[in-house]
């Protein structure tokens, strides 16, 4: 039983020892990668995923998938800026509005999935295709820009030497742990994900659990959406092309089981930053892109492997 | 040996870690007899056959076909010797024809090509043997139940099976059906064909069989010629153990004028007119062979299935529960049987299982109460003595009986008023069963709960019931009072068999 718990223990900073062991890696490979500029930046590039994550997280844990993330972020770059620029909609009302959009767009989710049961893989990805659709139809596949100086803020700003999107990210990862240990609904994510059946008898409606994380995990996204749009400056249809990718990658790199009903949001965080020293040390070090892109899907194929082993493992 | 033996078993024993499931089973077969295999639940019936079939290997003992000798069958070897079982799931494709079914996985073929002409030409020729009337262009999901049985036997037969064992091949049948399948049977009987036949219904067994074979508790017992047999007789060979477990005695404490539950002609979920009565402070138990619509009834109760008809009254007000949130609210808690499966959280801790059904209750702006949440688990690992080095470890890591504990703290903690019981002590050992039960008899006694009970062991159901309702096939066939327990008669009612007649 002790040892068990031990190597539960080891499992979860384990994680962190690859991401020490990376940084060692690729600074040895190449000493501009620890520069404290670099660095910086690097989270600042992996905070964007960070916050989607979060959804992801708690989707995952209840054993779905959703890769409608890119896409929302695509669509939340194309109508706020709608919004802003074509509209002149001050801007807080677009921000909560844009918001508002990309969580009904998890809503939508959330009904083909409890409602009508479509499994989450197909849900999800009629809404990836479909409101990608809609995203070029409203921009007409031209970037909308005009900005005000404030709204640069989100993406762009520091306080002291921090970027404001780090800020916002381990704001988001705060509130996820939060939904996690304090809140009962996240309690019934873990009960959802282990054991549907048991989560039921216990009184848990699960089809209001499903909307929940479907919706949070499109509120999430486009939060992304959001600081991406500030720190690009400019509304692309393109801003999320394959962002479900790299989102599902840190949240399963972070040990939350494809199976659903374990996970934690600290290797989330560490899942989050492997991925981003992995994509910042392969630029650095001049990795061809169709190089690096088989190095991510091993990573995946890797982190989710290494679940299934241990699961196969246990059940023996 | 003799030559009039088409299957031998004997001296057959199975054993898993800590469980013999066979000891010592001897079992012949003649050639063109109707053997009946009867027995409870749980009596190594299935374990038996399926080492005819190659699905168990015996620990010990030899399996002789036709003169020949094996120490084990493998599914293969099974089907050269003619054996052939037909099962209670049917193992065909719903979306192909009769005629492919029957040919699954050996089709005729021209080249690569599937003559499917010569199949269903051959299959035609198969169902006309056993004059059933099924065309064999027809999709298996267009086909009754019942003739998706025969295309079944037909399959056997046209694989040459000169033994077939079926297993209870009533059960998913209507009455119709059931005569046409004993025609088929009989039929089959006549052309020499050997049939092991496993069956509860006791009627069935006296109108098919030339010889009965009777296990309990993984052994054999008899085997009797039916035609001068008695049903008295059966059912006593069938439940005739020693009671030797004993029980935690419980003070008088059922309040007969406060009923806590009463069901009136409930019906649904396979079940017709359930009437009964529960009071506070009783135990009521459920007897009955797999099947016959008791966890149905619980899963009604508790708002898992919703009730077609009927009225449910509970503490005096007639409820109609349509989700067991509802049902948990109302102060309705349900221990299911499969642990694993339905109860406990095996991945969480045992503070979060316990809780789970009241994290909304102490949750302000949906915000955990965690002082209260650790005070509830504390009390109830107290009041449940359930054993852990802490609340945080995981249920996996429990023993059997503590994870019951665990559930059954949960709806203490829930502040549950009715508890269901499914198979409370099903894969407990014997110490920790005799906590459960002194568990059960406090909260009758101490806290005035109510309890219904389904056992399907005689002993438990015997033992820790105030009163006794026998289910078979969805209805209620007898109520007894605790002076009139006894096996056979609790038997005889779950077998829906007259006793009188016998």
């Amino acid at each position: 039983m002790k040892e068990k718990t031990l190597a539960y223990h080891l499992k979860d900073k384990a994680i962190w020892v690859v991401f020490v062991v990376l940084v060692l890696a690729f600074t040895i490979a190449n000493p501009r990668f620890i520069n404290p500029n670099n660095l910086f930046m690097m989270i600042r590039q992996v905070s964007f995923y960070g916050i989607a994550s979060i959804g992801m997280t708690f989707v995952i844990l209840l054993g779905d998938i959703d890769l409608s993330t890119g896409t929302i972020i695509s669509f939340v770059n194309i109508i706020c800026a709608y919004f802003m620029v074509n509209m002149g909609m001050p801007m807080v009302v677009a921000i909560i509005l844009t918001l508002a959009i990309a969580t009904l767009i998890g809503v939508l989710n959330g009904f083909m999935v409890s409602t009508i049961g479509i499994p989450a893989l197909i849900a999800t990805f009629a809404t990836q295709t479909s409101f990608l659709g809609l995203t070029y139809i409203i921009c007409g596949g031209l970037p909308i820009n005009g900005f005000t100086e404030s709204f640069k803020v989100i993406g762009q700003a520091y306080v002291w030497i921090i970027p404001v999107p780090v800020i916002i990210m381990a704001l988001c990862f705060a509130l996820g742990s939060f939904i996690l240990n304090k809140t009962y609904f996240g309690r019934y994510f873990y009960a959802v994900g282990g054991n549907v059946e048991a989560a039921k008898l216990s009184g848990i409606r699960v089809g209001r659990i499903k909307y929940l994380v479907f919706a949070l995990s499109g509120f999430f996204a486009g939060l992304a959406g959001l600081v991406i749009l500030s720190r690009t400056n400019s509304g692309m249809a393109n801003a999320g092309d394959g962002y479900e990718f790299d989102v599902i990658t840190c949240v399963v790199l972070g040990g939350v089981s494809v199976t659903g009903g374990y996970g934690k949001m600290s290797g989330v965080v560490a899942g989050t930053f492997i991925i981003g020293a992995l994509k910042n040390g392969m630029v650095l070090m001049n990795i061809n892109s169709y190089v690096q892109n088989i190095v991510m899907g091993v990573v995946l194929a890797l982190a989710v492997g290494f679940d299934c082993i241990q699961k196969k493992n246990q059940s023996n | 040996m003799s030559e009039e033996y088409v299957l031998q078993l004997q001296h057959i024993r199975k054993e898993y870690p800590g469980v013999v499931a066979l000891k010592d089973v001897t079992l012949e077969l003649k050639k063109g007899e109707i053997l009946a295999l009867i027995g409870e639940n749980g009596a190594g019936k299935s374990t038996l056959i399926k080492c005819c079939s190659g699905a168990v290997i015996p620990t010990s003992g030899k399996i002789i076909v036709n003169g020949k000798e094996f120490t084990s069958m493998t599914p293969q070897l099974a089907a050269e010797n003619g054996i052939a079982i037909i099962y209670q799931e049917f193992n065909n494709v719903k979306e192909l024809s009769a005629a492919e079914n029957l040919f699954l996985g050996r089709p005729i073929r021209k080249g690569i090509v599937v003559d499917k002409k010569a199949m269903e030409e051959e299959a035609a020729k198969a169902f006309e043997q056993l004059r059933i009337k099924i065309d064999p262009k027809a999709l298996m999901k267009n086909l009754t139940v019942g003739y998706q049985q025969m295309v079944e036997i037909a399959k056997a037969i046209q694989q040459n099976a000169k033994i077939l064992i079926m297993d209870e091949p009533s059960a998913p049948l209507t009455s119709a059906e059931v005569e046409s399948m004993f025609m088929v049977v009989e039929r089959l009987r006549k052309e020499g064909i050997s049939i092991i036949y496993i069956s509860h219904r006791l009627e069935e067994i006296y109108r098919l069989s030339d010889r009965i074979l009777v296990m309990r508790d993984g052994e054999y017992v008899k085997t009797l010629i039916t035609k001068d047999s008695q049903v008295q007789e059966l059912i006593q060979l069938m439940v005739g153990r020693e009671l030797t477990e004993t029980y935690p005695p419980r003070g008088d404490c059922i309040k007969e004028d406060d009923v806590m539950l009463e069901l009136k002609n409930v019906t649904g979920n396979g079940d017709k007119n359930i009437n009964l009565k529960l009071h506070k402070g009783e135990i009521l138990g459920l007897g009955g062979l797999v099947g016959a619509g008791r966890t149905e009834l619980a899963e009604m109760i508790f708002g898992a299935v919703v009730k077609e008809s009927g009225q449910m009254i509970f503490k005096g007000k007639e409820i109609n529960p349509k989700s067991p949130r509802e049902a948990i609210d109302l102060g309705i808690a349900l221990v299911p049987e499969d642990r694993k499966r339905h109860g406990a959280m095996l991945g969480i801790s045992i503070k979060n299982n316990i809780n789970m059904p009241i994290y909304e209750r102490n949750s302000t702006l949906s915000v955990i109460n965690s002082k209260r949440e650790m005070e509830i688990a504390e009390k109830y690992q107290k009041n449940m003595a359930i054993k852990t080095p802490s609340l945080h470890q995981l249920v996996k890591n429990l023993s059997g009986g503590n994870q019951q504990k665990v559930i059954l703290g949960r709806w203490m903690a829930a502040d549950s008023e009715l508890i269901i019981f499914d198979e409370p002590t099903r894969g407990i050992d014997i110490g920790a069963k005799y906590e459960i039960y002194k568990l059960m008899n406090d909260l009758v006694e101490k806290e005035g709960k109510a309890i219904l009970m389904i056992s399907s062991e005689m002993e438990e159901l015997m033992g820790m019931s105030d009163r006794i309702m026998v289910l078979a096939e969805g209805e209620v066939t007898g109520e007894l009072e605790k002076d009139e327990f006894s096996q056979e008669t609790i038997m005889a009612y779950a077998s829906a068999a007259n006793i009188e007649e016998g």
